[in-house]
């Protein structure tokens, strides 16, 4: 079979990649992915939006997704409510080295035009009353930061893509992809051969192995996140409360529940995602300092997803030095929020046009003319 | 009785209209059911509804009932207070 397209990954990238491409009238279109829609990172994602960034790259691609999730459902015509939340994400700075850092980024978030603002302990506090003010010495907070449930989103890009003629196919594996003289020539996969001369890597967790399949290095690698959701209650925190110092995001989404999640110390690189115990003990310590009341809710269910991490922690969008071969990974957390950009910025560097963000930065060349960056430290 | 008022997810409220309209979507992965109508992720951890679910998939797609893959199983078992696990922890070291 034919296609002129192959894109690599369903989750909210590759959806969203698939659907700007239609949008162009690109045709001939196919997805695939190894499991079933969010399968994988973005349907284990910790769902928050924000624009909280220390790097103008980040900042830039967060605000225009936000824009574009504001009118999601018109745009994509979706019949179901996204329930997109919009109150906003507050983030504590738990050191003076934090505080430091948080006031250059409100300067530059505010010069982008992002709506951030410096807090103290007790303007805080009013936003969110169960916080322990001894825990923290200064928050920022932007309102238009907030929610948007993965698996909704991601729906809504996958039938807008299918109603514009692409092609889906689940529960099959990319094996191989056959370069001859330099050029791609098919995409082998469990079930079928498709020729295509243009292939798109949106694969997660599994970008490395996609990549290797055409002889590139693409500077990135998996590590395990874990994150727990507890019993739906009354709504009782608008915001997402984050803290990289003590390693913490912790949300209530318009459902009620409470999705929560942290960093394990020295996780090993790789695909591993299963749950800990150790994961339980480390966020009930954490979130009982923070948000003493959240303590009293039950855990209800845990699970883990893959950070795919670049270098500098920003994203790579981006084509290679294989011709018809793109990459859209190493999003370090934060393809969900992002993809929107993604999937329009790579249709803009596929299709030759001009690009809606100047994105040069985040081309995988970076990782190939040097070895040490400024990496974006605003990550739990 | 109608579909409307046979509810297959009591934590979630999840009618039997609702799957029957996901499955003539082509939604026909337990796991993408899952997550689009929030069937089983209540506190009882689908142990009512998966089953029920498995059923209602294998008649639409003409599969025998075990050959329909449920949602994987993850912990915990049942709902924990968060400051218990704190507790128990500190208890314990």
């Amino acid at each position: 079979m034919k296609a002129d397209y192959v894109v690599v990954g369903a989750g909210i990238s590759g959806c969203s990649i698939a659907y700007n491409l239609a949008k162009k009238n690109q045709k001939n279109i196919i997805v695939i992915d190894k499991g079933y829609l969010t399968s994988g990172a973005t349907g284990r994602c910790g769902a928050g939006i924000r624009q909280q960034w220390g790097t103008k790259m980040n900042c830039l691609l967060a605000k225009a997704s936000i824009e574009f999730f504001e009118h999601a459902q018109e745009i994509l015509k979706y019949d179901k409510d996204l329930e997109f939340k919009q109150k906003g994400y507050l983030i504590l700075a738990v050191t003076e080295e934090e505080d430091k850092d948080f006031s250059r980024n409100v300067k530059l978030q505010n010069s982008l035009g992002i709506p951030s603002v410096k807090l103290n302990k007790e303007e805080a506090k009013q936003i969110v009353p169960h916080l322990n003010t001894n825990a923290f010495i200064s928050a920022t907070f932007c309102k238009t930061d907030g929610h948007l449930n993965p698996f909704l989103i991601t729906d809504a890009f996958y039938q807008a893509a299918k109603n514009l003629g692409v092609e889906f196919y689940f529960h099959e594996e990319v094996l191989d992809i056959i370069i001859k003289e330099g050029i791609i020539e098919k995409v082998i996969t469990n079930k079928r051969e498709i020729y295509t001369s243009n292939v798109i890597n949106a694969a997660g967790g599994y970008a490395n192995e996609i990549a290797e399949m055409v002889g590139i290095n693409a500077y990135v690698y998996p590590e395990r996140h874990e994150i727990l959701v507890t019993e739906p209650v009354e709504n009782m925190q608008g915001p997402m409360v984050m803290s990289f110092g003590k390693n913490l995001y912790c949300q209530q989404v318009p459902h009620g529940s409470f999705l929560m999640g942290r960093t394990t110390l020295n996780e090993k690189k790789g695909h591993n995602i299963e749950s800990s115990w150790q994961f339980l003990d480390e966020m009930s310590k954490t979130v009982c300092e923070l948000l003493p009341a959240i303590g009293k809710l039950r855990v209800i269910r845990q699970w883990a997803g893959l950070y795919t991490v670049s270098p500098d922690r920003q994203p790579i969008i981006s084509k290679t030095n294989i011709k018809g071969f793109y990459l859209a990974c190493g999003f370090s957390g934060h393809g969900f929020m992002f993809a929107p950009m993604t999937g329009l910025l790579l249709s803009e560097i596929i299709l030759g046009e001009e690009l809606s963000i100047d994105i040069n930065e985040l081309s995988i060349d970076r990782f190939e003319k040097q070895s040490t960056f400024v990496y974006e430290k605003s990550v739990v | 009785m109608n579909k409307k008022d046979i509810i297959i997810c009591r934590c979630e409220d999840v009618t039997l209209e609702m799957i029957h309209e996901y499955l003539n979507k082509g939604y026909t992965d337990v796991e993408e059911l899952k997550r689009l109508l929030r069937i089983g992720m209540g506190p009882c951890q689908g142990n009512n509804c998966m089953q029920l679910l498995q059923k209602e998939v294998a008649k639409f797609i003409n599969k025998k009932t075990e050959d329909i893959k449920t949602a994987k199983a993850r912990p915990l078992t049942m709902g924990i207070q968060i400051e218990k696990i704190k507790e128990n922890f500190e208890n314990e070291s």
